[in-house]
């Protein structure tokens, strides 16, 4: 199980915050087309990987970032802050 | 270090004076205060999303990097979240250091990473309706001097 997070327009789109899911995804980019593959709205949100970043277990990465023994998965748009 | 993430409001006069006072080694202090802009001239509010967690990561570890670069006595950084109006400060960094030319670069770094690495996402709210800001590449751009 992993504790997916969405963040800013990222949570917008898809509708929750937070979910927990089982999955099979080796790699964060596995997990965003299991995702993009299950409802129109994962696949509006994931359309463009360019416009999005990604933290596993609150340490940015990539989206080609395994998966193994992450407990946490965030997605959210370039930050904005300061 | 002090890494404060916070939704009340803040006294940058009183944080700057409390901050490296008593330590004599100390011959420079650098602050910069954010501010909430009225980019458009019909701000009703600002909205500041976080992600809990992962703020006071990402902002500690860009505080031990600038450490790592620069010989700095202490490093503040106090950043809000929640609702925000036109006029509100939004965050502070100071550093302080021996030397002024640490102290302003190290200042200069942080808000650099900040504004581009730490999990902060603005949203304007006016009478036309709500948007989120986008990052600009400017922003981007500006990390490359660090590197």
């Amino acid at each position: 199980m992993i504790d997916v997070l969405y963040f800013a327009w990222v949570r917008e789109r898809i509708g929750m915050p937070k979910e927990r899911l089982e999955t099979q995804a080796k790699t964060v980019l596995e997990l965003v087309e299991e995702l993009r593959a299950r409802e129109e709205r994962y696949a509006l949100a994931f359309s463009d990987l360019s416009s999005l970043r990604v933290a596993v277990d609150q340490d940015l990465t990539d989206f080609g970032a395994s998966l193994d023994g992450a407990r946490e998965v965030a997605f959210f748009p370039p930050m904005t802050g300061g | 270090m002090r890494v404060v993430v916070q939704e009340a409001e803040f006294d940058p006069g009183a944080e700057l004076n409390a901050f490296g006072r008593g330590n004599t080694d100390i011959g420079a202090i650098v602050s910069f205060t954010g501010v909430t802009r009225d980019v458009s001239g019909g701000l009703s509010e600002m909205q500041i999303e976080h992600y809990p967690g992962m703020t006071e990561r990402a902002i500690t570890q860009i505080c031990e990097e600038a450490q790592k670069r620069w010989s700095l006595a202490d490093v503040l950084v106090i950043h809000r979240h929640g609702l925000m109006q036109a006029g509100d400060n939004i965050m502070m960094v100071a550093t302080a250091s021996r030397h002024r030319t640490d102290a302003f670069a190290a200042a200069d770094f942080l808000m650099d990473y900040l504004k581009s690495r730490a999990p902060f996402w603005k949203k304007e709210v006016t009478a036309q309706g709500a948007d989120w800001v986008e990052s600009k590449q400017d922003d981007e751009d500006a990390l490359d001097r660090w590197s």
